[in-house]
């Protein structure tokens, strides 16, 4: 009697996996990140610097945002 | 015999296809139910594009233009970044920025533990709560004006009840508890009012969240002996979390574009103390007149307060996912 033979394969991805930077869900945590990043920028009290990049660093995390969450699941 | 409900239905609806001018009937027949509907709620999107939209985009306009709302006929030229660069340099901003980032976390600490945990009592059912439910919420509905009026006279060093109170308590003298003149105590002064006044608020909320866990939930863990503490922190916090979320959220997109309160107690000072933005944006606005760099800084408050929504309403749906 033969025994039924078991061949190993290498696990692949699923089908139509997005690479991650198309991936809502890390992206949303990044653009997050970059929100909050700007927010404490603008309202630190240690650096002048810092303050003035704020707005610029809240408007990427924002669109960013806004882009990412249209993003399928 | 008897005429069914229909029939009644449709003879008035000939009564009204006959009672309505011929020209009229055959537009509103022709009219799909998309084509209706978008009649419907026209008036509504006409009135927030005029109320709501339209500022924001015309405020948008004149942070790029040296506009001075006190000289209209002026030429109006387009600065570019201009306004921006200001705003985003200059220390008295910063300093301003700073002082509402005190103000809001401290209120929203406060309301946000005070809140809860009243809401938790309020829950337990006691006798006679309904009466301390409504008694609690009442300086919710006072208006900004009247509340920052009344606690002017409240906190006046000679004639308050306030500094009655602490110099009862602590053995000062009355005039030595200046809550409004003091560099130090002036910040808190707002926020104890704040807290005062919007702490049923958040009370309110939580016990929305509290009220809507189930029963069979605490009986299942009563069944497995959990201790009160185990089920406060295992039952009770996770399933109202996304209402106290909910509550920091209005609470701190309100809080960062206070304005009456602070005008009404302190006008910002003593010095700049409690100049928070809103109020050093009414001061470029209304008695430098430099309307577009107010502008400018308006926009840049609504960033803050968009971007500060997105992570809230991000974090949302995490709790709520769970």
């Amino acid at each position: 009697m033969n025994d039924p033979v078991l061949t190993l394969q290498s696990p692949t991805l699923p089908p139509g996996r997005r690479p991650f930077f198309l991936r809502r869900g890390p992206m949303e945590a990044v653009a997050v990140t970059i929100i909050a990043l700007g927010f404490l920028m603008l309202f630190q009290p240690f650096a002048l610097v810092l303050y003035t990049y704020s707005l610029v660093t809240l408007l990427v995390g924002t669109f960013m945002f806004m882009i990412v969450s249209k993003f399928p699941e | 015999m008897t005429t069914s409900p229909h029939t009644y239905a449709d003879k008035a609806a000939e009564a009204a296809v006959r009672a309505t001018p011929e020209p009229l009937v055959r537009r509103v027949r022709a009219l799909s139910d998309k084509a209706i509907a978008w009649l419907f709620i026209a008036p509504t999107i006409a009135l927030l594009l005029a109320i709501n939209i339209f500022p924001l985009f015309w405020a948008i306009y004149l942070s790029f233009t040296n506009y001075r709302a006190n000289r209209p006929n002026a030429e109006v030229k387009n600065v570019g970044l201009g306004n921006y660069s200001r705003v985003l340099n200059d220390p008295d901003i910063w300093a301003s920025m700073q002082t509402t980032a005190h103000f809001v976390f401290w209120t929203i600490l406060l309301q946000t533990v005070i809140g809860f945990a009243l809401a938790y009592l309020i829950d337990r059912k006691f006798r006679g709560h309904a009466f301390w439910t409504t008694l609690i919420l009442i300086p919710m509905m006072l208006s900004p004006a009247v509340v920052g009026n009344f606690w002017r006279f409240l906190y006046e060093p000679q004639i308050g009840l306030f500094a009655y109170a602490v110099s009862f308590l602590t053995g000062i003298p009355t005039s030595e508890i200046q809550m409004l003149g003091s560099v130090n105590l002036a910040p808190w002064a707002i926020i104890i009012v704040d807290t005062w006044m919007w702490t049923p608020y958040v009370m309110l909320i939580c016990l929305a969240g509290l009220r809507s866990i189930p029963d069979y939930i605490y009986e299942a863990a009563e069944v497995d002996r959990a201790s009160n503490w185990r089920q406060f922190w295992s039952i009770t916090v996770p399933m109202a979390l996304p209402f106290i979320m909910l509550a920091v959220l209005f609470r701190g997109i309100e809080n960062f574009k206070m304005f009456d309160m602070v005008n009404l107690l302190t006008g910002g000072g003593p010095g700049s103390t409690t100049e928070v933005a809103s109020i050093t944006l009414k001061r470029d606005a209304f008695e430098a007149w430099a309307t577009g760099r107010s502008s400018a800084f308006a926009i840049v408050l609504f960033v803050a307060v968009f971007g500060l929504a997105n992570i809230y309403v991000k974090a949302l749906n995490r709790v709520k996912q769970r």
